[in-house]
């Protein structure tokens, strides 16, 4: 167990109707790493984001959340994911973030953070609200703790969606685009969020089109495109010195 | 005055009897309508299949003679024939009939919550009846107010037609009192009195409409 990595991608296939739009993605994440992803909409990224946590289901290939699998494929081509109540539970060691928040606008904000503990782990009131209430101070939103999602701006909502996420304890943390849907100036107060957590050695990933954060905050760099990985490199290396052209042109682009 | 005094007691008999219907048909007729409405959206093709043919059926021939056919008919029908008195004959018909108009009311509702909120409470381990009890079907409760507002207005007029099966409800004790006493005041003395049922009602729908606006989407 000490030994295997936080997700263990292999093979990945998936579709939607007669498009494919992940020919094989394989992809190890190491505990405490932060990977970006990056690449051309339509890339897939997204896509194989939410096939880690189950919110799409592969058609092959095999992925493993810390050792333990969620789908698997077997000799004879068929792809079989572990029962119900163990994809709850594996999913569970992740939490994911989404361009849209996602937020529940019928909850305050501390609501919103404590609902899933209470309902899903069933944890006691008094245990659950302080931590909450210190996410939200790590967040910098303690004093939003009683409005209601509506009122906060969207770098607001996407740290409360941070916190969120973080109140169920995950190892891991899923990003899908965090800052796309913000105006320019408010990515970076989400950026700042996602890059303490990083410096608290959070395993993470995130699909992103903010090329600086890969660059500064990542350990590695995915570059995806046509639904397969392009190249997956140190950061560094890879906006020094992309080695496929692809890579090349879209950071070209890019930057 | 004196002859206000006189024809108010059977009136208010007969509103009595409106709003026991009205009541009990609301009380059952919502639970069974949020039900029908899960099933139709579920994804048991089978059920979901009957569930719409039934609010077809439901919709698509008049209450009246849903009641018609409840008291008079459904006696002589082998197996599940019952003969029901005419209370009950009644309650059953505005249940069954009304129940498919809350079904397609709760399921605009439930169908017009975003699927980011199904996504955000699965990701946080929410199966999917935590989702729909704690995230999804609160904030379809404050999207059909309207036209659940809509509905309970048409049923307390609706209550009328079991005249039918010869129940006294108020509009049926405002026409016998017109035919015997040959005068109209009865018919203006129902028509406020149901104007005062809407009213009430509109008024507690107003109040669930501000409670729910403290928060926008």
């Amino acid at each position: 167990m000490m030994n295997s990595p936080m997700i263990r991608a292999v093979d990945v296939h998936k579709r939607f109707g007669p498009v494919e739009v992940l020919k094989g993605v394989s992809l190890d994440v190491d505990k405490g790493e932060v990977l970006a992803v990056i690449g051309p909409s339509g890339s897939g990224k997204s896509t194989f984001l939410r096939c880690l946590i189950h919110l799409e289901t592969i058609h092959r290939g095999s992925i493993e959340i810390e050792g333990e699998s969620l789908v698997a494929t077997d000799a004879q081509g068929h792809c079989k994911y572990v029962p119900e109540a163990d994809i709850c539970r594996v999913c569970r060691k992740m939490g994911m973030v989404f361009q849209h928040f996602n937020l529940f606008p019928h909850l305050t904000v501390l609501q919103n953070l404590i609902e899933a503990p209470l309902t899903v782990k069933t944890a006691r009131l008094d245990d659950i609200v302080p931590k909450a209430e210190a996410l939200l101070r790590k967040v910098g939103l303690f004093d939003k703790r009683d409005s209601y999602p509506s009122r906060l701006s969207g770098g607001q909502k996407q740290r409360v969606a941070i916190a969120r996420a973080l109140a169920m304890e995950p190892d891991i943390m899923l990003f899908d685009e965090p800052t796309s849907a913000l105006d320019p100036e408010l990515t970076g107060e989400v950026l700042n969020t996602m890059r303490a957590l990083a410096e608290e050695h959070m395993t993470m990933i995130v699909v992103t089109h903010e090329m600086a954060f890969a660059r500064e905050v990542a350990g590695r760099v995915v570059f995806m495109d046509g639904g397969s990985i392009v190249e997956a490199r140190p950061a560094r290396e890879l906006f020094a010195a992309p080695a496929h052209p692809r890579t090349r042109a879209f950071l070209e682009k890019m930057l | 005055m004196n002859y206000l005094a006189d024809i108010l007691p059977p009136l208010l008999q007969g509103s009595g009897v409106t709003l026991q219907v009205f009541l009990i048909t609301l009380l059952l007729a919502v639970p069974l309508g949020l039900g029908l409405a899960l099933i139709r959206i579920s994804r048991f093709g089978f059920l979901s299949g009957l569930v719409n043919g039934y609010i077809w059926l439901m919709r698509g021939t008049p209450l009246m003679l849903q009641m018609l056919f409840i008291y008079f008919a459904l006696p002589f029908i082998p197996v599940i024939g019952v003969r029901l008195p005419d209370f009950p004959s009644a309650i059953l018909a505005f249940v069954l009939n009304y129940s498919a108009y809350f079904a397609e009311i709760f399921r605009a509702g439930i169908q017009s919550i975003d699927r980011g909120q199904y996504e955000g409470a699965q990701v946080l381990g929410l199966t999917y009846p935590q989702t729909m009890r704690r995230i999804v079907l609160p904030q379809v409760l404050k999207r059909i107010l309207p036209p659940m507002s809509n509905e309970t207005i048409t049923l307390v007029k609706d209550t009328s037609l079991i005249y039918v099966l010869a129940m006294n409800d108020l509009l049926r004790a405002a026409r016998g009192i017109v035919q015997r006493d040959f005068t109209t005041m009865p018919f203006v003395v129902a028509a406020a009195f149901y104007l005062l049922m809407t009213l009430v009602l509109t008024y507690g729908f107003q109040r669930l409409e501000k409670k729910y606006a403290v928060y926008d989407e």
